[in-house]
């Protein structure tokens, strides 16, 4: 950051010009690469977090060492996970989509658990007396109860991808961040800031989406106004 | 009918929760099982739905062994009413009180209408249809949890101290309410306290456990004020023993006088009566 605003003295901070003749190629080409990257790997860490969180939530001491690994793995810089997967699986989306997979899964496994155990324990003992079986218990009753502890988890994760990728640009592969490159590397201070002010739009704008969606799913949160909950989560989304 | 057999309740970690257990409750009728903390009411309660399964000795439903029948289905015919009501948070009021109807494979329209008719049976205002389990007080709360429980019209419905988390007042009042239910209703009700002037109040028999899962007395409210078992029984009563039976005998009459009045008189006569014996429960 520092470098970038000290070079090129005399060089506007943004050139229009720039905005307006990369915007199509450019711009959104990084834009769209920027929401692949950053998007798969919630998809793909969703879809495995969500069997992996509920086995756990149900055998309790398969989670103690599942969450292990997965704190070990979220400890990991990704810069030097890119680079060894590198040798793996070259210059491609994938390199990039692995790594944030697994940050993913770090974050959500836990969320899931702890979604299901927000269950009360007369809600589950309940829903059992009156005839449900453990699948549709599963489905029809703690699932849609973890749902807001769920989209938490789902809403940090996202905030912390967006800004991951970036860190791709460094093997060639990062959506936005390649602006970031690009700008270093010819002293030229416009496309870094195009790049952040992109970057923190698309964080903004994916996390009001995902709390319209668990809104909308949970509608009988919004009775009791703003939970506690969803405060500490905003907080802990803006640090991520 | 609900039969208890030589039944013994033994936790993994060596706890005998119920000792030999020998009961037969009647059908149509209140029996209310009662006795102090960690005596084994809520474990005999759960052997009849199988939420716990008895390690020696039968429980039998109309002389079926209720390990004979498939958990799922089994629960589906009886209703359970718990303390903190057990509602799901994240489904309306309506919507809570059809989920068994709704388990059952009922038409949601059906299942949605008999949910409605249920709200007036036990007495709630048809404006909290739409609302979620948060949004109602704790006495509403607990007539949503008797609601949902008859949705299905089981012939058996199990309660594990339903009113004891709402104060003297509210529960005087859902008391009586229950009772009035129960006159039209007649189901076969097992119902847990450990509050010795509610079983007098609700029993058409009581079973007084003591701990160490061990039936110590089982006969009507009369019988156990005139003749308790033994001293475990006369110190549960309590130092108010004769209080108790005077009141008990005098709500009896009170009763009667109503009955009789509702049959002469108008309805008004039968309303002015109520308050009464309400204030009779609301001393206590
Ligand atoms: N899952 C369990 N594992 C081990 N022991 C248990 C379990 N559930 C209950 N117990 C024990 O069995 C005994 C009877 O418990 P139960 O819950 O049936 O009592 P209760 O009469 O309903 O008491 P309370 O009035 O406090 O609800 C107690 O000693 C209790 O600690
Ligand atoms: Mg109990």
């Amino acid at each position: 950051m520092y470098a970038a605003l000290a070079i090129g003295d005399g060089e506007p901070l943004i050139r229009w010009d720039w905005i307006a003749r990369n915007w199509d190629d450019d711009i959104l080409e990084s834009l769209k690469e920027h929401l692949i990257l950053s998007f798969t790997p919630i998809l793909l860490g969703f879809l495995i977090a969500l069997p992996l969180g509920i086995a756990c939530a149900r055998w309790r001491r398969f989670y103690p060492p599942v969450l292990a690994v997965t704190s070990v793995l979220y400890a990991l810089p990704a810069i030097a996970l890119f680079v060894v997967l590198v040798a793996f699986t070259g210059l491609t989306y994938t390199t990039v989509i692995i790594p944030l997979t697994l940050y993913t899964l770090s974050v959500l496994v836990p969320s899931v658990v702890d979604g299901l155990g927000s269950v009360p324990d007369h809600v589950r003992k309940s829903a059992t007396a009156m005839g449900f079986g453990e699948t549709r218990r599963m489905v029809q009753v703690e699932l849609p109860i973890a749902v807001p502890v769920v989209m938490a988890g789902l809403r940090v994760a996202t905030v912390s991808n967006i800004s991951l990728v970036s860190v791709g640009a460094m093997i060639g592969i990062g959506g936005l961040g390649e602006l970031f490159t690009d700008g270093l590397r010819r002293d030229f201070p416009t496309p870094l800031v195009v790049g952040i002010v992109l970057i923190i739009a698309l964080a903004f704008v994916s996390d009001m989406v995902l709390l319209l969606i668990q809104r909308l799913l949970t509608p009988w949160e919004r009775t009791r106004g703003a939970s506690k909950r969803e405060k500490e989560v905003l907080a802990t989304g803006g640090a991520a | 009918m609900i039969t208890f057999e030589g039944v013994t309740k033994r936790y993994p970690d060596g706890t005998v929760a119920v000792d030999t257990l020998d009961l037969e409750i009647p059908a149509g009728r209140i029996t209310v099982l009662v006795g102090p903390s960690g005596c084994g009411k809520t474990t005999s309660l759960r052997m009849i739905n199988r939420m716990v399964d008895a390690t020696e000795g039968v429980v039998a439903v109309d002389g079926k062994n209720v390990r004979e029948i498939d958990p799922p289905t089994l629960r589906r015919g009886i209703g359970y009413v718990i303390q903190q009501a057990g509602l799901f948070p994240h489904r309306t009021i309506v919507d809570n009180i059809a989920t068994v109807p709704f388990l059952l494979g009922w038409d949601k329209k059906k299942a949605r209408a008999r949910s409605h008719e249920l709200m007036e049976r036990v007495g709630l205002d048809p404006k909290l249809a739409k609302r979620y389990p948060a949004q109602l007080s704790g006495g509403q709360q607990q007539r949503v949890g008797v609601a949902r429980a008859l949705a299905a019209d089981p012939p058996i419905m199990l309660m594990d101290e339903p009113f004891s988390a709402v104060d003297p007042i509210v529960r005087a009042s859902l008391q009586d309410e229950f009772l009035r239910l129960q006159n039209d209703l007649e189901k076969t009700i097992v119902f847990v306290t450990h509050d010795i002037d509610e079983a007098i109040k609700l029993g058409h028999k009581i079973a007084v456990f003591q701990v160490g899962g061990k039936l110590a007395q089982y006969a009507t409210p009369e019988e156990i004020l005139d003749a308790p078992a033994d001293d475990f029984v006369r110190d549960f009563l309590g130092g108010e023993r004769g209080i108790k039976r005077l009141r008990f005998f005098q709500e009896l009459d009170a009763e009667e006088a109503a009955e009789q009045a509702t049959e002469q008189a108008a309805e008004q006569r039968a309303a002015a009566d109520r308050p009464e014996a309400g204030s009779t429960a609301a001393e206590r």
